[in-house]
């Protein structure tokens, strides 16, 4: 066995480290991150050109990585610096034209030329696609979407629906041609509430759910490596508070009681990146939803743990907008929300592994 | 042993819960359930109405114009409350300076300040953490030197709660730095008029204000605003902590989130079903009610005042308290699901319809309440109260 990364894939990280730190100063994220369409142009095409979107699929669909270790690699370390551009919306979108044979959209968002977002979710669909009630009518859509991440930034807004036979299909919308209600969210980065009113679309796949599916492992197995890296970074935050901060004439960091519980967290962020290393392993194999799964809830125990352990270590400071480690509080816990939660995947995780049967 | 009210203290109940009835304006219970900000005069006008009826100041006896009830009156009238969703009155005059002054305060100080504080003429606000003092509360360094018939104030408070409506101050500072560092300190009242103050707010987690820092630069306050002796501030320090942490368990405000979060539970779906049928969500909101119920019953120990519930149990139930406040909080966010994401603005809260109206802050609200466990005495601080009493050391 080897855990050390490819060349490739450590320069990916090193390069995007540097650029994230040189474009996403606090004081800038924030402003893209809260405000407007929560999207910047300049670092989107900055991004694009250090080919951070094209290691998200594969040579053969016109990227140039694809592999659950590319995915993790990028995530890892946009949830180092809190990037609040529409990764995940274009991570899936990539993954789906990529999957239905749509090369020149996956040439074009890979550029940063165009951007996509995928509309999945329903309010009476939550946990469970097979719920959902847009329908697909000739070459119409009618239904509502909502928080479609990324979906205020996109140019082209992949849908969701069923068509008469009931089948689950993707469709592509042009987003003007949607009513797109735009708002940013409370961790940062923005979504939308997609209206669908016998709106023109085109069929990608009438039956998708294999797709849709594995395209939404991959995101998951996104928002998980996110997490790592915003966990590390949120650690490293707090031991330095910790030896920094005086009180009762002496640094708290020696006070026991708070050393172990650092302990206790920092070995939670190391399982946290041993399951997300297994589930890259995993995610072009058979075994996929079971170790994404697996994965996305450990992840989401962790972060809740490990966010607000550094909220509670750091006192009144770790309350306030102007640290940064409270954002990163929120976003360890909002990632929970994204993509099924850990109570989702603990139902996922007991169906894929039936106790009730021998193995 | 006997578990139940006796008559009186039922009828008292339902006393309160049809003044409540009458009394509390629909909206403004609405604005409570769904967890907004009050506006200023959310809470002025609700303080006017309970004045009305003389309840205002519960803590205060009879002969300074409080309701003069006992500590079970006060536990129901504060439980009643909650679960009707009527706003928190504001503490800082009513439960912190009032007793204070009650206690420590001459003739004078009493007749000025108290009338005023029940009139809402004076809107108080708390200068006791600095940058450098928050759990270590005796470490504070804003200094007061005598000058003649005045004290001269320099230096920083801060996280001085809903100090934007306030026009008073009650203030920790240094009189002397001899000796241990809690003997050298002084309790006294500044009004925010004077010239040398700056008040600037901290914008917190969630994105909304509600906390302040306030700069002290050569503020001149006249000796006679002194609360007790000079250097002899602690003791009044630690007797108003203590009136703080009454009522710190929110038995009531607990019970009103739990009801909340099993209707919403009801509402919202998981599954294409109503979440309130998914097994493990039902059993995590077991689990809270389970706790919640142990708790109320060892406040009512407290409040009753049994012999087995004394000492360090309001660290307890400070610590209990705010836990189980807090996991109602975190699974409230979570009954959610993605639309727990959307920044709760008027649009996403009035007009989009992603979560309930009632439910569209409540990640907002798990933010901001993880304050709970820190402000008050941390919960740490609380731990180390207990284990003093403990361990006797």
């Amino acid at each position: 066995m080897d855990f050390t990364p490819t060349d490739d894939r450590r320069m990916i990280a090193d390069s995007f480290r540097r650029f994230l730190a040189d474009t996403f100063p606090a004081e800038h994220r924030n402003k893209i991150a809260y405000e407007g369409a929560c999207h910047d142009a300049d670092a989107w095409a900055g991004l694009a050109e250090l080919g951070i979107l094209g290691a998200l699929v594969t040579e053969d669909q016109g990227g140039f990585g694809g592999a659950g270790f590319d995915i993790s690699t990028v995530f890892e370390e946009a949830g180092r610096a809190l990037c609040p551009e529409p990764l995940l919306a274009n991570l899936l979108a990539l993954r789906l034209y990529a999957a239905f044979g749509q090369s020149e959209r996956v040439e074009a968002i890979i550029a940063g030329a165009e951007k996509a977002a995928f509309a999945f979710d329903e309010t009476d669909a939550f946990g469970d696609i097979t719920q959902i009630t847009t329908t697909a009518s000739g070459d119409t859509l009618t239904g509502r979407k909502t928080v479609v991440y990324g979906g205020q930034a996109a140019d082209w807004i992949l849908v969701a629906a069923k068509s008469a036979s009931g089948a689950i299909g993707v469709y592509e919308v042009k987003a003007t041609d949607a009513e797109i209600l735009s708002y940013p969210m409370i961790d940062g980065g923005g979504a939308a509430e997609v209206i669908l009113d016998k709106t023109a679309a085109t069929c990608l796949a009438e039956d998708a759910l294999d797709a849709i599916e594995a395209a939404l492992d991959a995101g998951r197995l996104a928002l998980c490596a996110e997490a790592v890296g915003a966990m590390d970074v949120m650690k490293d935050m707090t031991r330095d508070y910790l030896m920094q901060r005086q009180q009762f004439g002496r640094p708290i960091a020696l006070f026991q009681a708070l050393q172990h519980r650092l302990v206790d967290f920092s070995i939670e962020i190391e399982q946290a990146r041993s399951i997300v290393i297994h589930a890259a392993s995993k995610l072009e194999t058979d075994e996929r939803a079971l170790a994404v799964a697996k994965a996305k809830n450990l992840i989401g125990r962790a972060g809740k743990l490990v966010a607000e352990e550094c909220v509670q270590m750091h006192g009144g400071i770790g309350m306030t907008w102007e640290y940064a480690g409270s954002h990163y509080a929120k976003r360890l816990i909002m990632i929970d929300h994204q993509l099924g939660d850990t109570q989702d995947q603990l139902h996922k995780v007991m169906a894929l592994t039936d106790i009730t049967r021998a193995a | 042993m006997d578990l139940n009210y006796t008559p009186q203290e039922e009828a008292f109940r339902q006393e309160v819960r049809d003044f409540l009835k009458t009394n509390l304006p629909e909206d403004l219970a609405t604005k409570v359930r769904n967890g907004r900000d009050l506006e200023k005069a959310d809470m002025e006008n609700w303080h006017a109405l309970l004045q009305s009826r003389g309840w205002l100041a519960a803590t205060w006896p009879a002969e300074f114009g409080g309701p003069g009830w006992d500590a079970v009156q006060r536990h129901i009238f504060e439980e009643e409350c909650a679960l009707a969703n009527a706003p928190r009155s504001v503490p800082f005059g009513l439960n912190m300076l009032g007793p204070v002054l009650i206690k420590f305060g001459n003739q004078a100080q009493k007749d000025y300040y108290l009338p005023r504080i029940l009139s809402g003429e004076d809107w108080w606000c708390q200068g006791y953490s600095e940058p450098g003092a928050g759990s270590d509360l005796a470490s504070l360094k804003t200094r007061a030197v005598r000058d003649g018939d005045d004290y001269i104030i320099n230096g920083q408070k801060t996280w001085t709660t809903l100090g934007q409506f306030a026009n008073k101050i009650f203030c920790l500072v240094r009189t002397s730095t001899e000796g241990k560092p809690q003997q050298g300190i002084s309790f006294i009242l500044v009004d925010l008029e004077t010239p040398g103050i700056e008040m600037r707010p901290i914008k917190l987690i969630e994105g909304g204000y509600e906390v302040n820092e306030v700069f002290f630069t050569d503020v001149r306050v006249p000796a006679k605003n002194l609360v007790g002796e000079e250097n002899l501030g602690w003791t009044i320090a630690k007797y108003l902590l203590g009136h703080e942490r009454t009522n710190i368990a929110g038995v009531g405000a607990s019970t009103e989130a739990l009801n909340q979060l099993k209707a919403l539970g009801r509402k919202v779906k998981r599954y294409g079903k109503p979440l309130a049928e998914d097994p493990l969500f039902a059993s995590q909101v077991a689990e809270v009610e389970i706790d919640l119920e142990a708790m109320r019953l060892t406040n009512l120990r407290m409040l009753f005042g049994s012999s087995d519930a004394q000492g360090s149990v309001s660290s307890m139930l400070k610590i209990k308290g705010t836990v189980i406040r807090q996991r109602l909080n975190d699974l409230a966010r979570r009954a959610l699901g993605p639309a727990a994401s959307p920044f709760p603005s008027e649009d996403v809260i009035g007009n989009y319809g992603i979560a309930p109206p009632e439910a569209a802050s409540h990640a907002a609200n798990y933010f901001n309440n993880r304050k709970l466990s820190i402000f008050g005495g941390s919960n740490e601080i609380q731990r180390n109260i207990i284990t003093k009493e403990t361990f006797g050391a």
